[in-house]
């Protein structure tokens, strides 16, 4: 039945810490050989009984076909909640459970063209794999990474492996620039000839990632993260406004048709303080006195 | 094995497991996990005459056991449904029970009589008029809370769907009196009962110091609210065996994660069962939960699914 996903009881072989992150190791067999960057997997949490029913998505960090153990899937988890918490205090050999790979990847481009690759706190986690997926192609690839402050930047090191410059941003100035993204983009944009911008992480940050890249003429593809109570299509949680080729906006689901949308299609104009509102101009939106 | 077929009024189905409105979207995605032809019926997401684009997010907040959604109805509307969804469920050889609903009553009609009319039709075993949603003509609302609104509902449903075909009305336990609802709907033709819908929640966001979801109320639904819906579902029973109502097929639905889940509505009176919010934990979850009921039966050494529906009434101890 697999039409490009599978779900399967992996089992966690690797955690870590990096940073203010865990960095988890999940042999799951099948996920890895369908998986491209910006892709996603859905992890169950709490063990079969769980009162915590809805799955946790996480950007895929790495994933290896065929390993020792099989395929296995890299994800990196910021522990903020109860889901979180359980996933990070897992230990090697306790059973996963993945769905996944899951939604649409990063688009990659026909040519070999300069790409600049900019990642918000964990956001950064899928952006060493595209670089490299890039690279392979002979694009030029340059990373900014930003985080609040210095533990809370992901891959820095890694960075420098996947990529052909690293630039770090912290708002407290702890590490690299002191500022955000935003800051530094444009210049590296101008500098590389970038025509591509990928980007990850917070929804402000994407905006302004999607703006700056306007600016200085480049296409952005962002990997947005909307609340996701199934991952899979079938709920309507995880909807948002974009803007379609017809230039309609419609509720689209993310997890589906997204996480990765081209910039300039979002309609950044309907979300703010963590509320995203229907368009007026949306298909279906509702129209005075009832829908 | 038992026999697990049942009987909604003259269809019967192989299996009484189907997906819940809402909780499956219409097939293609599920259907990466599990053939939907596997279940008894494919329930479709509501579907109504316009597009909708549905609620503004946050449209979820996960609760104990369960979760709030406030997705508004989101859907293509009517005709998308039937060029599109209810085609490629036919080619799959899905049985589907089509979710409908309308802001008036004479929606509700409008979107019947387009739906007959598709080259789908003919997959369709039954129709589920979704009367938990609001009625724009009555200040918003819901049609299940009001006996008289459900009944014009239900009357035009039935009086626009051929006859053969079943209607089940859908019903919210929000309301004082579900036996008084599900008379309303039976008198006025409907072949069975849908229950239960979503309890009405809030969720407050003890970070903002606001409710969760944008829309602020959302339905409860998922394991916590089971109890409910055995309850729904164990009232009507008790009053169509009291006579006080017509016999008339029940679908339970709420809650169900477990065959042994499914048992319990089954055993209060369900004909057959429906599976939502597990889904979301399971993608698979109306398959297994299939085949952990009829291990369930297998285990109580029943040789017939239909001997066990309303079993616990015969079982109750006397007061
Ligand atoms: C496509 C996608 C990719 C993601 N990638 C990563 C990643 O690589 N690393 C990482 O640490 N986190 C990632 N997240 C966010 C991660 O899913 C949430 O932090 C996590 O679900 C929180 O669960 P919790 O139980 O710890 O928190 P709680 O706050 O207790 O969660 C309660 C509910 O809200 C949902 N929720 C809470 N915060 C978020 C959020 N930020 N985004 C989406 N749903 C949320 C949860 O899924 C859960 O259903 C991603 C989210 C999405 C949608
Ligand atoms: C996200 C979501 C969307 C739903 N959408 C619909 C719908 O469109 N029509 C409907 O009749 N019920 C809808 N429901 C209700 C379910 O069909 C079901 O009655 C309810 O969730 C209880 O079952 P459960 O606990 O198994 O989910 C929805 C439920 C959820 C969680
Ligand atoms: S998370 Fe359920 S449809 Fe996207």
């Amino acid at each position: 039945m697999s039409g490009g996903v599978v779900r399967v009881t992996g089992e966690l072989i690797a955690v870590r810490r990096a940073g203010a992150y865990h960095h988890l190791t999940v042999v799951a067999p099948g996920v890895a050989e369908l998986a491209h960057p910006g892709q996603f997997v859905a992890l169950a949490v709490g063990g079969p009984t769980s009162a915590n029913l809805l799955r946790r998505c996480f950007s895929l960090h790495r994933v290896k076909p065929s390993g020792t153990y099989g395929g296995t899937v890299d994800v990196v988890v910021s522990a903020v909640g109860a889901g979180t918490r359980w996933l990070t205090a897992l230990r090697p050999h306790d059973p996963v459970d993945v769905v996944g790979p899951l939604g649409r990847a990063f688009p990659l481009p026909a040519e070999p063209v300069p790409c600049v690759l900019v990642g918000g706190g964990y956001g950064s986690a899928p952006l060493f794999w595209l670089a490299e997926t890039l690279r392979e192609r002979g694009c030029h690839v340059e990373l900014v990474l930003g985080a609040a402050s210095e533990d809370r930047l992901f891959g820095v090191v890694e960075g420098r492996r996947s990529a052909d410059a690293v630039h770090v941003t912290t708002d407290d100035g702890s590490a690299g620039t002191k500022g955000w993204v935003s800051d530094v983009l444009g210049e590296v944009i101008e500098r590389t000839k970038a025509s591509v911008v990928y980007g990850c992480g917070p929804m402000a940050m994407l905006r302004s990632v999607t703006e700056v890249a306007a600016a200085h003429g480049a296409v952005a593809q962002v990997a947005v993260e909307e609340s996701m109570a199934c991952g899979i299509g079938v709920c309507m949680t995880c909807v948002l406004p974009v803007t379609g080729a017809d230039g309609r906006t419609r509720m689209v689901r993310s997890c589906v048709e997204g996480p990765v949308f081209r910039g300039d299609r979002v309609r950044w104009d309907a979300l703010d303080g963590g509320i995203t509102r229907v368009p007026d101009d949306a298909v279906g939106a509702p129209r005075p006195g009832g829908h | 094995m038992a026999d697990m077929t049942t009987a909604l009024g003259a269809t019967r189905l192989p299996n009484p497991v189907m997906t819940a409105s809402g909780c499956a979207a219409n097939g293609k995605e599920l259907h990466r996990f599990f053939p939907v032809s596997d279940l008894g019926a494919f329930t479709t997401k509501t579907v109504m005459r316009d597009p909708r684009s549905g609620r503004p997010t946050p449209r979820m907040a996960e609760t104990d056991s369960g979760m709030l959604n406030s997705i508004g109805l989101q859907g293509p509307g009517i005709e998308t449904f039937c060029v599109d969804d209810l085609p490629w469920l036919a080619t799959q050889g899905a049985r589907v029970l089509v979710s409908v609903a309308g802001g008036t009553a004479e929606e509700f009609g409008e979107v019947v009589d387009r739906l007959v009319t598709s080259p789908g039709w003919p997959a369709v075993v039954g129709v589920e008029a979704n009367i938990s949603c609001p009625n724009v003509a009555n200040r918003g609302l819901v049609f299940a809370c009001d006996p008289v609104s459900s009944e014009r509902v239900v009357r035009i449903v039935r009086g626009r769907v051929p006859a053969g075909t079943p209607v089940f009305a859908k019903l919210t336990p929000d309301v004082t009196d579900v036996v008084a609802i599900a008379s309303a709907a039976l008198g006025a033709g409907a072949t069975g009962l849908t229950m239960i819908n979503t309890l009405l929640g809030v969720v407050v966001d003890t970070d903002r110091l606001r409710p969760r979801l944008a829309g602020v109320t959302g339905g409860l639904s998922g394991p916590a609210i089971l109890p409910v819906a055995v309850r729904a579902v164990w009232q009507v029973t008790a009053a169509m065996r009291a006579g006080l109502l017509p016999r008339a097929p029940v679908i339970g639905v709420g809650g169900v994660r477990t065959g042994a889940d499914a048992l319990q509505l089954v055993a209060a009176g369900a004909s057959a069962v429906q599976v939502g919010t597990a889904t979301f934990n399971d993608p698979s979850a109306p398959r297994r939960v299939l085949a952990e009921l009829e291990a369930e039966i297998d285990r109580h050494g029943f040789d017939r699914f239909a001997d066990v529906v309303g079993i616990a009434h015969e079982r109750t101890a006397a007061p």
